[in-house]
C-alpha cells in the first residue's frame, strides 16, 4: 500500500502551500459536475425507456378497450365508433403516442376509463394514504431488520441469531395475501380489537384527533402485515454488513480501550456496517410509492395499490399506464439520490 | 520493580486442524521503566503472546499459565475488573494501523475515547483538550484531532496510534511492530519518541519486531522467539551482536551490517521454513534447519537455561560452551 512519509495531504495541510491549495476547490467541483452529470444522464436514459416501454406493453396485453368498456351492455357500432372517438382512440397510433408523451412529461397523463376523471388528481387524491401506510411500514421495517440484523450478526451462530434468521426468513417468505388473511382473522374477527379493513370509520366525529386516531387504529394491523413480510431483507442486509466487520483490526483496538462488548458493537461495529445501507435504505425510500399494492388490496386500503388492482382488472389502460411509470420513476429517482449522497459520505468515490 | 511478568504461559487454538500450539511455555519479565524487545520470524507466537496479555485472543485459544501486571493476575480476574485494567494498566500499540482505526469516527474523539470510558468524571471537552495534546505530544498539529485516518498518512497514523497508547497514563506499553510498516526515516522518529517515554515515565515497555535493528537501539533486554518459545534471553546488545543459539545467529545475519558491503551483497539466509505448530519435530524444534546439531538434539528439547552473565539460551550447544556459528 502507499502509507509512508508525508503525502499529498500533509503538504496542503500546512498553511502554506498556495499553488495547489487554490487549485483544489475547482477539481473537486468539477469531479462532482461530471458525476452528477453522468448518473443523471443514466436516470435520465431509464426513465424515457419506462416512458416508451408502458405505452407499448399496455396496448399489447390490455387488448381493445372497447369490447372492456361495453362488455355486457348491448351497444350498436355507432355508438361504439363514438365512444372511440371520445377516448380518442380512433387517432394514428403515433399521435396517441405523441400526446401521451407530451401529456406524461406536463403533468397531464389523461383520464381514466373507469372513473372518467383526470388521472392526476386520482393519484393525488390516493397518495397521501399510500405514504402513509408504506411509509410506516417501510420507516418500522428498516428499523427493526437493522436492530435484530446487527444482534444476530454481532453473535453469529448463537441461539438468537438462529431463532431470528429462521423467524425472519419465514415471514418473507408467507404470501403477503396469506399472511393478511390469518393477521384478520385472528386480531379483527376472533379478537375483534381492529378493524377489518379500510381507513377511516364512518361515525367517526369530523375534529382532527377523533380523525387521526381512527385512522391509527386502521393502521395498524395493514402496516403490521407489511412490516412482517418485509423487515427480513433488512436484518439480512445489516446482519451480513455486520458480519463483514467482525473480526476487523479496529474493533480489537476498541476492545483493548475497555468498552463494554455493546459498545465495541454500538460505537465502532454499527457505523461502519451502516455505510454499505445507504443505497438499500433509498431504494425503499423509492418503493415507498408502489411497496403495498397487496396489503393495500387485502386491506382495502384506499391509497394508490388498490386503484391499481382495480385498473388490472377493468382493465383501465391509461391508469395502469400512468401508474407504472410513477412507480418506475420513484425507484430510479431514490437511486440516484443514493448515488449522490455516495459522493458526500464515502471519500474513496471522488478518489476515483 | 516487576512490571508484567509471563510465568509458564501457553496459549492453543483449536481449529479445523485440531489444537495447535502458537505459544509453548513463556516465562518472561519486564521491569517497569525498562524495555523489553521480543524477536522471531512471523508465526513464531510474539503476537499472539502480546494479545494475550489484555485477553484480546479469539474464543479459539486457548491460554494457560499467569500473567502477572503489577502482581495481578491478568487471565484469572474477572471481565470488569479486566475492562478497567485495559488501557489503564496496559495499552498496544497496534500492528497496521491503517486498519487499527475506525475509518468513520474522527481521530479526536478515538484518542478520546479511553479517557472517558475509564474517568467517569471527565467532560467530553477536556478530554478532546487533552486528545489534542497527546497529538502534539506525538509531533502532530491539534488540529489533526478532526481528521479522519484516510486523511493521514502512515507515518501520522501509527503515531495517532500511539499519541492513543498514551491517552489513559498506562504502566505498560505494548508495541506490536509498531514501526514495521514505515519508512526509515519516520520509523526513527517513532522510536525516538517511545523510548523517550520510557525514560521519562517509567512505563514498561515491550516492544516486539522481526526487526533486530530496530530491537537493538531501544530494548534493554530482548528475547527471542522460536516456535512459540523463547530460544535465548539476554541484554539486547549481547545478544544481537553475539548470539548465543544457532536461531538468533541466523536472524541476526539475516540483517546486512551498514558499512560492511561483504554482508550486504551477501545476506545470510536461513534454509528452510519456521515448523508447522500442528506438527513439531520431535526434540528441538529448530533442528531441521540447525547447522550445528548434534544428536542429542533430536531426542529432547533443551530448556532455557543460564549460560553465564545475564543470557539464557535453550540450546544443548551453547549450553556446552560450543560456538553456535560455523566459520
Amino acid at each position: 500500500m502507499t502509507a509512508d512519509g508525508p503525502t499529498p495531504a500533509d503538504a496542503a495541510a500546512p498553511s502554506g502551500a498556495a499553488p495547489s491549495a487554490g487549485r483544489r476547490p475547482g477539481r473537486v467541483a468539477n469531479g462532482f459536475g461530471r458525476y452528477l452529470c453522468k448518473h443523471v444522464a443514466g436516470a435520465a436514459v431509464s426513465l424515457l425507456l419506462v416512458l416508451f416501454s408502458s405505452f407499448f406493453i399496455f396496448r399489447l396485453i390490455a387488448g381493445d378497450p372497447i369490447d372492456q368498456l361495453t362488455k355486457e351492455r348491448p351497444v350498436s357500432p355507432e355508438e361504439r365508433a363514438a365512444l372511440r372517438a371520445e377516448l380518442g382512440l380512433d387517432r394514428p397510433m403515433w399521435e396517441q403516442f405523441w400526446d401521451y408523451i407530451i401529456g406524461t412529461l406536463t403533468m397531464d397523463l389523461g383520464d381514466s376509463f373507469q372513473y372518467r376523471r383526470p388521472i392526476f388528481d386520482l393519484i393525488v387524491e390516493r397518495l397521501p394514504a399510500t405514504i402513509l401506510l408504506s411509509g410506516t411500514g417501510m420507516v418500522l421495517a428498516v428499523l427493526l431488520g437493522f436492530w435484530i440484523g446487527t444482534r444476530t450478526g454481532w453473535r453469529q451462530g448463537s441461539r438468537y441469531d438462529r431463532g431470528h434468521v429462521a423467524a425472519g426468513l419465514l415471514l418473507y417468505s408467507a404470501p403477503t395475501f396469506w399472511l393478511g388473511m390469518i393477521v384478520i382473522l385472528v386480531f379483527a374477527r376472533y379478537l375483534g380489537i381492529f378493524p377489518v379493513n379500510g381507513m377511516r370509520s364512518p361515525s367517526t366525529p369530523p375534529q382532527f384527533w377523533p380523525q387521526a386516531l381512527d385512522i391509527a387504529h386502521h393502521l395498524v394491523l395493514p402496516v403490521l402485515t407489511y412490516t412482517a413480510v418485509v423487515y427480513a431483507g433488512y436484518l439480512m442486509i445489516m446482519r451480513s454488513s455486520i458480519l463483514d466487520e467482525i473480526g476487523s483490526d479496529y474493533l480489537t483496538t476498541a476492545r483493548a480501550k475497555g468498552l463494554r462488548d455493546d459498545q465495541v458493537r454500538d460505537r465502532h461495529a454499527v457505523p461502519n456496517a451502516l455505510l454499505p445501507t445507504v443505497t438499500l435504505v433509498f431504494l425503499a425510500i423509492g418503493g415507498i410509492v408502489n411497496g403495498s399494492i397487496v396489503t393495500e388490496a387485502v386491506f382495502s386500503w384506499p391509497g394508490l395499490g388498490s386503484l391499481f388492482v382495480q385498473a388490472v382488472f377493468y382493465p383501465d389502460r391509461p391508469v395502469l399506464q400512468a401508474l407504472f411509470v410513477l412507480f418506475s420513476a420513484s425507484t430510479i429517482l431514490a437511486v440516484l439520490a443514493a448515488e449522490i449522497l455516495y459522493w458526500f459520505i464515502d471519500p474513496r468515490i471522488r478518489k476515483s | 520493580m516487576t512490571l508484567l511478568e509471563f510465568r509458564d504461559v501457553h496459549v492453543t487454538y483449536t481449529g479445523s486442524r485440531g489444537r495447535i500450539p502458537a505459544v509453548r511455555g513463556v516465562d518472561l519479565t519486564v521491569e517497569a521503566g525498562t524495555t523489553l524487545g521480543i524477536a522471531g520470524e512471523s508465526g513464531c507466537g510474539k503476537s499472539t503472546l502480546a494479545m494475550a496479555v489484555l485477553r484480546l485472543l479469539p474464543k479459539t485459544a486457548e491460554v494457560t499459565g499467569e500473567i502477572l501486571l503489577d502482581g495481578e493476575d491478568l487471565l484469572a480476574m474477572g471481565w470488569g475488573r479486566l475492562r478497567a485494567v485495559r488501557w489503564t494498566g496496559a495499552s498496544i500499540v497496534f500492528q497496521g494501523a491503517m486498519h487499527s482505526l475506525n475509518a468513520v469516527q474522527r481521530i479526536g474523539r478515538q484518542v478520546a475515547e479511553p479517557m472517558l470510558v475509564h474517568d467517569k468524571g471527565l467532560s467530553a471537552a477536556a478530554a478532546a483538550k487533552r486528545a489534542e495534546g497527546l497529538l502534539e505530544r506525538v509531533g502532530l498539529p491539534a488540529s489533526r484531532a478532526r481528521s479522519y485516518p484516510h486523511e493521514l498518512s502512515g507515518g501520522q497514523r501509527q503515531r495517532v496510534m500511539i499519541a492513543m497508547a498514551l491517552a489513559c497514563d498506562p504502566d505498560l506499553i505494548i508495541a506490536d511492530e509498531a514501526t514495521t510498516a514505515l519508512d526509515v526515516m519516520v520509523q526513527a522518529q517513532v522510536l525516538q519518541l517511545i523510548s523517550g517515554l520510557v525514560s521519562e515515565r517509567g512505563v514498561g515497555l515491550v516492544m516486539i519486531s522481526h526487526d533486530l535493528s530496530v530491537l537493538s537501539s531501544v530494548c534493554d533486554t530482548a528475547a527471542v522467539m522460536y516456535a512459540g518459545r523463547v530460544v535465548e534471553q539476554g541484554p539486547a546488545r549481547e545478544v544481537f551482536a553475539q548470539a548465543r543459539h544457532p536461531y538468533s545467529a541466523a536472524l541476526g545475519a539475516a540483517f546486512p551490517v551498514i558499512g560492511d558491503p561483504a554482508s550486504r551483497r551477501n545476506p545470510g539466509g536461513l534454509a528452510g521454513d519456521p515448523p508447522d505448530p500442528a506438527r513439531l519435530p520431535e526434540g528441538c524444534s529448530f533442528r531441521p534447519r540447525c547447522a550445528v546439531a548434534v544428536e542429542r538434539c533430536g531426542e529432547a528439547a533443551p530448556e532455557l537455561l543460564h549460560i553465564g552473565g545475564a543470557r539464557s539460551s535453550a540450546c544443548f550447544v551453547a549450553q556446552e560452551g560450543e560456538p553456535v556459528v560455523i566459520g
